[in-house]
């Protein structure tokens, strides 16, 4: 595979043609905020967070679809950047009721994370408070709507990975909601596996281990290339992420 | 069918129609229908067999004959003379019609809309050339017309490559709203090397007062499907798409029969028009949302996935349906592409402005005289269209603003009513031309008001996939609401400016790039208008409630007066 050669924020880079900016970027140690990309899961480019400045190019392009290309001159934290990823947190936030000190993700989650790396400590936009019902009828798992950022991990990983396809959204726009086969209870699913897969990737609160109280959940992504590196390249050692 | 038993067929139906001494087009397009369309065809057919006038008179149901407000619209074709149009036309003004105008040949004059009106006489008719003059559920009506010789002419004398480049040349650009040209966009297509190519009609209309499609669907079905194959020609796909919106069952039936008709006699289909050239083209039907009409969330649902944009590039001239380099254009740029095959593409670069090619679609609607469905060549200015074929504003009120585009347009003032409508020109007023409606406003129109319902339009169509346009476009509408009722400080007016900025630039796909363009030109134009009613609680064309308070007791806060901070390193020094 060719090696092409960009310009990222003034520095001279190398990376593979094909390769998604997001995951140059990563190598090169240039944090951007994501939460619907994850790594082993198809790429959506929905939150918006990773939206970077090319230049010759009027638009924002999200670096997690957006292909490494020679010559590409690239912007990953302009002003103007940094308050869009701001002011996305804070509407994600005022979406939906997304209370950390009562959320069994306090600590853990990672829209928390980002609004904490960015400095969004307040939200300047009126609250949302929709009225949404809470999921408990699944033996192991619960779903709670009012956390969830509508990020579509659950749905990726259920179908791609899992091959079940349990998730799907339903609805459009601010009334979206995560649905389990053709909206019925989750514990009443004929097509859950209770895999456990989207509760691990839910970046959110929304999907957690049953019983789990406030802060105690804490989520693993590292199954993901455990499994798809068996699948793709068939090693089927399993090496602690933490010590990667 | 080969060309001689095309014109054939063309001669056969020109002279079964010359046989009869008179032909009374009804429009049978949807507002003649809702206005009592059916109740004056069933009286003109009452009457003519009660004057025994069988034989030599013929009733014809037609497509949109334009002026949709003074429906329901009759046209008189009388051998050997002019037509005549008649206007708002009741089952009893029907029958004086067939007695008097065509028994005795004297028109009822109350009921004339004379032809040299400036709603017709301004017009330059070329995609809506057959609308309300053929039947469009015969495919006779259109051959006669010269329906399918632009097809037979280039499958026969053209290469494909010669097809874009004349397509280019003719400078037409894409009618759906972006402009972009369209000779370009299959050329394209043409050098995506690939073993399958698709060809899609854009059908799904959405727009709050557009209906240019609509009409072109149900009154002349035939063209769309004839630029399609011309266009399938010229990139070398076999297999078209129509998407037709949900709400438009007449359309998709009209198309459907379309199309079986031009496959039962060769011109479409298998080895069409006696050449070596297969293409098909089937129907898929929206299920009712906005968003599918932008065009990689329309390849979704064709496709059978939720109907969802994903990113660009890929653009769907590589990748588009089923990952195969796709051509997808508005099906008025379709119609377009057969008169310019036939006329030359000179002819068409002749009409409208230096960039700006050819006709545009226009559909009138709001607080105008005529409102109805014009074409007009490109480069007329907004005044002409508001005064001269919308005859004016009701009760000669004051003409306020006019609403460009759609949802994803902007509102253009008074004082730029002389501007050349052209892509170029409206952009640079901050609207578009968009696909084509035009809402005309006057001054009983509150232009917050306007904006919040534009905004609640596209809070209710996002589809939700990217965050910004998902809970961005319900944030500038809860602004708006507040401002409206009254309760909104100059702050939120600062917070509702960067959120309108944001969202145009963050968002995924044309809708919410767009949709705060309604807030972006109204505060543009009419920023008096957002003060006054924060400042002084006033609405001036009085459609606002203003009955509550903002929370906090000031208004206006008074900045805070800022304090100088010695930094460290100062400290220090001392």
């Amino acid at each position: 595979m060719a090696v092409v050669t960009l310009t990222i924020n003034d520095e001279l880079v190398s990376a593979q043609e094909g390769q998604t900016l997001l995951s140059v970027l990563r190598e090169h140690g240039i944090q951007l905020p994501t939460l619907c990309h994850l790594d082993g899961l198809s790429e959506r480019g929905g939150c918006r967070l990773c939206l970077v400045e090319i230049a010759g190019n009027n638009k924002l392009q999200p670096a997690c679809v957006t292909p490494a290309v020679e010559g590409l001159v690239v912007r990953t934290h302009s002003d103007r950047l940094v308050k869009y990823r701001k002011m996305i947190l804070e509407l994600l936030f005022s979406e939906r009721n997304h209370v950390c000190a009562v959320c069994v993700m306090n600590g853990n989650c990672e829209l928390q994370w980002e609004a904490a790396k960015v400095g969004m400590d307040h939200v300047r936009y009126d609250y949302l408070n929709p009225s949404l019902p809470v999921d408990a009828s699944h033996e192991r798992f619960t779903l709670d709507h009012n956390r969830c950022i509508l990020c579509t991990r659950c749905v990726r990983v259920c179908d791609e990975i899992e091959g079940a396809h349990v998730w799907d959204l339903m609805g459009r726009g601010a009334n979206s909601m995560m649905i389990a086969d053709l909206n019925r209870p989750w514990g009443e699913s004929q097509s859950c596996t209770s895999c456990g897969k989207c509760v691990q990737v839910c970046p959110t609160g929304a999907l957690a281990q049953r019983g789990s109280s406030v802060a105690e959940m804490e989520k693993q992504h590292d199954f993901l290339r455990w499994i798809l590196d068996g699948r793709e390249k068939n090693v089927w050692e399993y090496t602690d992420a933490k010590s990667n | 069918m080969n060309r001689a038993d095309l014109a054939a067929m063309a001669q056969r139906e020109q002279d079964r129609q010359d046989a009869f001494r008179c032909r009374v087009l009804c429009c049978a397009s949807t507002p003649c229908l809702s206005s009592g369309g059916t109740a004056v065809r069933e009286a003109i057919e009452k009457a003519i067999k009660d004057g025994d006038l069988d034989a030599d008179v013929q009733v014809v149901s037609t497509g949109c004959m334009g002026p949709c407000s003074r429906g329901p619209v009759v046209t008189l074709k009388m051998r050997g003379a002019e037509d005549v149009v008649y206007e708002q036309v009741t089952p009893e003004a029907a029958t004086r019609i067939i007695q008097e105008h065509v028994a005795k040949n004297e028109p009822v004059k109350e009921f004339v809309f004379p032809n040299d009106a400036p709603f017709f006489a301004k017009q330059h008719k070329v995609v809506l050339a057959n609308s309300g003059q053929i039947d469009p559920e015969s495919l006779e009506d259109y051959v006669a017309r010269g329906g399918y010789t632009a097809l037979a002419h280039v499958l026969r004398e053209m290469k494909p490559d010669e097809v874009c480049e004349s397509i280019t040349r003719s400078g037409l650009r894409g009618r759906g709203g972006a402009g972009y040209p369209t000779g370009i966009k299959w050329d394209l297509v043409r050098k995506s090397q690939s073993d399958k190519k698709y060809v899609v009609a854009n059908g799904d209309e959405g727009d709050p007062g557009a209906y240019m499609d609509r009409s072109l669907m149900e009154s002349d079905p035939h063209r769309i499907l004839e630029g399609m194959a011309i266009a399938g020609y010229a990139v070398g796909a076999e297999q078209g798409f129509i998407y037709v919106r949900g709400e438009y069952p007449v359309a998709a039936k009209r198309l459907e029969r379309a199309i079986r008709a031009a496959e039962r006699r060769g011109l479409l289909g298998s080895r069409m028009v006696d050449s070596q050239f297969n293409f098909r083209i089937d129907i898929r039907i929206g299920a009712g949302a906005f968003v599918c009409g932008e065009e990689t969330a329309l390849m979704a649902s064709i496709m059978g996935k939720r109907g969802q944009p994903v990113p660009r590039p890929p653009y769907p001239s590589q990748s588009g349906l089923w990952g195969k380099p796709t051509l997808i254009n508005n099906v008025e740029t379709f119609g377009s592409i057969a008169p310019i095959i036939l006329n030359k593409a000179e002819w068409f670069a002749a009409i409208g402005t230096d960039k700006s090619k050819g006709t545009k679609i226009f559909a009138l609607a709001g607080d105008v005289n005529t409102t109805g469905l014009i074409e007009v060549p490109m480069g007329i200015t907004l005044r002409e269209i508001v005064y001269d074929i919308g005859g004016g504003i009701p009760d000669d009120r004051a003409f306020k603003a006019v609403q460009t585009g759609g949802p994803s347009g902007g509102c253009i003032p008074a004082q730029y009513l002389d501007t050349p409508v052209d892509y170029e020109s409206l952009r640079a007023l901050g609207s578009i031309v968009g696909s084509g409606g035009l809402i005309i406003m006057d001054e009983r129109s509150c232009m917050v008001d306007v904006a919040k319902f534009f905004l609640d339009f596209c809070a209710d169509e996002s589809c939700g996939k990217c965050a910004p346009c998902r809970v961005g476009t319900v944030q500038i509408y809860k602004l708006l609401d507040k401002i409206t009722r009254g309760a909104a400080t100059l702050a939120d007016l600062e917070t509702l400016r960067e959120l309108c900025v944001m969202v145009q630039e963050t968002s995924l796909c044309g809708l919410g790039q767009n949709a705060p363009n309604p807030v972006v030109s109204t505060l543009r134009y009419f920023y008096d208008e957002y003060e006054a009613h924060i400042r002084k609680h006033k609405c001036a064309a009085g459609v606002c409630a203003l009955n509550e308070k903002p929370m906090s007791p000031a208004v206006v806060a008074p900045p805070r007066p800022k304090r100088k901070v010695a930094r460290l390193d100062e400290l220090e020094a001392v």
